[in-house]
C-alpha cells in the first residue's frame, strides 16, 4: 500500500465527515428518509487493509460520528457491523490471488457488483442504527419504514457521487 | 491450542465483529441510562467548540426571524408593565411574597447545535456550570412553547433532550377544561410540528383548536403555551384519549432559548423522595 492511497483515504475521511455533519445532518424528507452518505469511505476503504485495521478505522469514524451527533455507541455499532458485512461479501465474490485492483469503486468493479455491494452495507448499516437509536419495539414497523427509505435515499446518493468521480479503468 | 489459534485466525472477521460490537453496544446502552459517565458528545471541547464556530457563520441565516419573535415578545412584555401600572397602589395594599414570585428565574442562552431529523434529537447551548445550569432543570422558547430539559452539562456548555427525544415527557393541561396528559413526540410520526398527548381521560371532551398549556408538574412552571389540538380521533385500544397536537415551537428555526430554574426544585424533590414509591 503506497502513500498515496493513505493520503487519498484520509483526505476522503475528512471531507465525508464534513459533510454529513454540517450538510446533512439538517437534511431529511418529511422525517422518513435520512441519508447518511459517510458510510462511502467505509465502503471504499482499500482491499489489501487487514481486518483488525479496518474495524479500528470503522470504530473510530463511527465514534467520531457519535460525537457530533450525540448518540453515544449507535453510530460506532452500525460502522462495526457495515465493516463485517463487507468483509464477508467480499470473502464471497472477489478472488484475492489474482486480483489487482486496488480499491472497490464503480469504476474498477462495474455498476451490478458495486450496486449490490452497497445496498447490501448500507442496509446493514441503517437497520443497526435506526432499531439502536430507537431502542424500543413498540415502534418497530415505523422504524422499519424509516430504515428502509433512508436506506435507498443513501444507496442513491453514494450511486450518484460514485458517477460523478467516475474513472474507468483501461483494461 | 494450534487448531483453536488457526480456527479463530481463519474466522478472525466474525470474531473481531463481535468484540467491536459489544463495546459500541455496551456505550449504547450506558448512554441510555441515567448516569452517563463517558463525555463523547457535544458539551465536549472539541465538538462544542467545532460547532460554536459553525453557528457564527449559521446564524446570521436566521437573523430575521430572531428579531421578529424578540420583538413580538418585547411587545407582550410591554403590555403586561402597562397594566401593571394601572393597579392603584393607594387602595389596595398587597404584600408581595417576593419568595413564591420569584420562583422561576430565566436565563438567556444561545442555540448552537440543533437537529430535527432523528429520532432522538438533542440541542446543545452556550451555557453550562458556570452559569449554574444543572442536569433536568426545563427550557423554554423566547416565543411560545416548551423546548425540553438539560440533559449533561460541562463548564461552558450543556446538552438539552429536546422535545423532540423519546425520553422527553412534559405534563400538559388543556386550557379549557383542565384535562391532565401527558406530551410526547414521535411514536407515530417524526413531523417536528406535530406531538401527541396521552394518557388524557375518556370522559373529556376535546375541541379542535384547544390550546395547551404545561400543567406545573413538571420543572415547567404552568401556564407556558404549548400547542393547539389538531386531531382528536386517534384510536388506541386503551382506556385514555390520545390526542395530536400541532406546536407552536419552531424546532427547525431554534435561535435562542430561556434555560428556567426552579427555586424549589430541590426542596419539593426532598421532599417527594420521602413518599413511598408507588410506581
Amino acid at each position: 500500500m503506497n502513500s498515496k492511497i493513505i493520503l487519498v483515504n484520509i483526505f476522503r475521511w475528512f471531507l465525508l465527515l464534513f459533510i454529513q455533519i454540517i450538510l446533512l445532518r439538517n437534511l431529511s424528507f418529511y422525517s422518513l428518509a435520512t441519508p447518511f452518505v459517510y458510510v462511502l469511505f467505509l465502503l471504499l476503504l482499500p482491499f489489501k487493509i487487514p481486518n483488525l485495521l479496518l474495524y479500528l478505522i470503522a470504530f473510530v469514524t463511527g465514534l467520531t460520528l457519535d460525537a457530533f451527533y450525540d448518540t453515544m455507541g449507535v453510530h460506532t455499532a452500525a460502522c462495526v457491523t457495515l465493516t463485517f458485512v463487507r468483509i464477508s461479501f467480499i470473502a464471497v465474490t472477489v478472488n484475492k490471488d489474482n486480483f489487482d485492483e486496488p480499491e472497490p469503486t464503480l469504476g474498477n468493479m462495474g455498476f451490478k457488483w458495486f450496486s449490490i455491494y452497497a445496498a447490501l452495507c448500507i442496509s446493514a448499516h441503517h437497520l443497526v442504527l435506526f432499531f439502536l437509536e430507537t431502542f424500543r419495539l413498540t415502534e418497530f414497523s415505523y422504524t422499519l419504514v424509516r430504515c428502509l427509505f433512508s436506506t435507498l435515499f443513501t444507496l442513491f446518493l453514494i450511486i450518484l457521487i460514485e458517477f460523478v468521480f467516475y474513472n474507468r479503468k483501461a483494461r | 491450542m494450534r487448531n483453536l489459534w488457526i480456527f479463530i485466525n481463519r474466522y478472525n472477521a466474525f470474531f473481531f465483529f463481535i468484540i467491536f460490537f459489544t463495546i459500541g453496544l455496551y456505550l449504547t446502552v450506558s448512554n441510555n441510562s441515567y448516569q452517563r459517565s463517558v463525555a463523547v458528545n457535544s458539551t465536549n471541547e472539541v465538538v462544542g467548540k467545532a460547532y460554536t464556530n459553525l453557528n457564527v457563520l449559521k446564524k446570521y441565516l436566521n437573523l430575521g426571524d430572531v428579531n421578529d419573535s424578540l420583538a413580538s415578545e418585547n411587545a407582550k412584555l410591554k403590555t403586561e408593565v402597562l397594566a401593571l401600572k394601572k393597579i392603584d397602589s393607594a387602595k389596595n395594599v398587597v404584600v408581595k411574597d417576593s419568595l413564591s414570585h420569584s420562583q422561576y428565574t430565566y436565563l438567556a442562552a444561545r442555540v448552537i447545535k440543533n437537529s430535527i431529523t432523528l429520532r432522538n434529537n438533542i440541542i446543545t447551548i452556550n451555557r453550562g456550570k458556570a452559569d449554574g445550569l444543572a442536569s433536568g432543570m426545563a427550557v423554554i422558547s423566547p416565543g411560545k412553547g416548551v423546548v425540553g430539559y438539560i440533559r449533561d452539562v460541562s463548564d461552558h456548555l450543556a446538552t438539552i433532550s429536546s422535545l423532540l427525544h423519546k425520553d422527553t415527557k412534559v405534563s400538559v393541561t388543556l386550557k379549557k377544561n383542565n384535562a391532565l396528559g401527558t406530551l410526547v413526540w414521535g411514536t407515530k410520526n417524526s413531523d417536528f410540528r406535530k406531538a401527541y398527548i396521552k394518557d388524557v381521560p375518556n370522559h373529556f371532551k376535546i375541541a379542535l383548536k384547544d390550546t395547551v398549556v404545561t400543567s406545573g408538574f413538571s420543572s415547567f412552571p404552568p401556564g407556558i403555551p404549548v400547542g393547539r389540538v389538531s386531531n382528536t380521533g386517534i384510536a388506541t385500544g386503551d382506556n385514555f384519549l390520545t390526542i395530536e397536537i400541532e406546536l407552536f415551537n419552531d424546532f427547525s428555526t431554534l435561535q435562542y432559548v430561556y434555560v428556567i430554574k426552579d427555586k424549589l426544585a430541590e426542596e419539593q424533590k426532598s421532599l417527594e423522595s420521602k413518599l413511598p414509591n408507588e410506581q
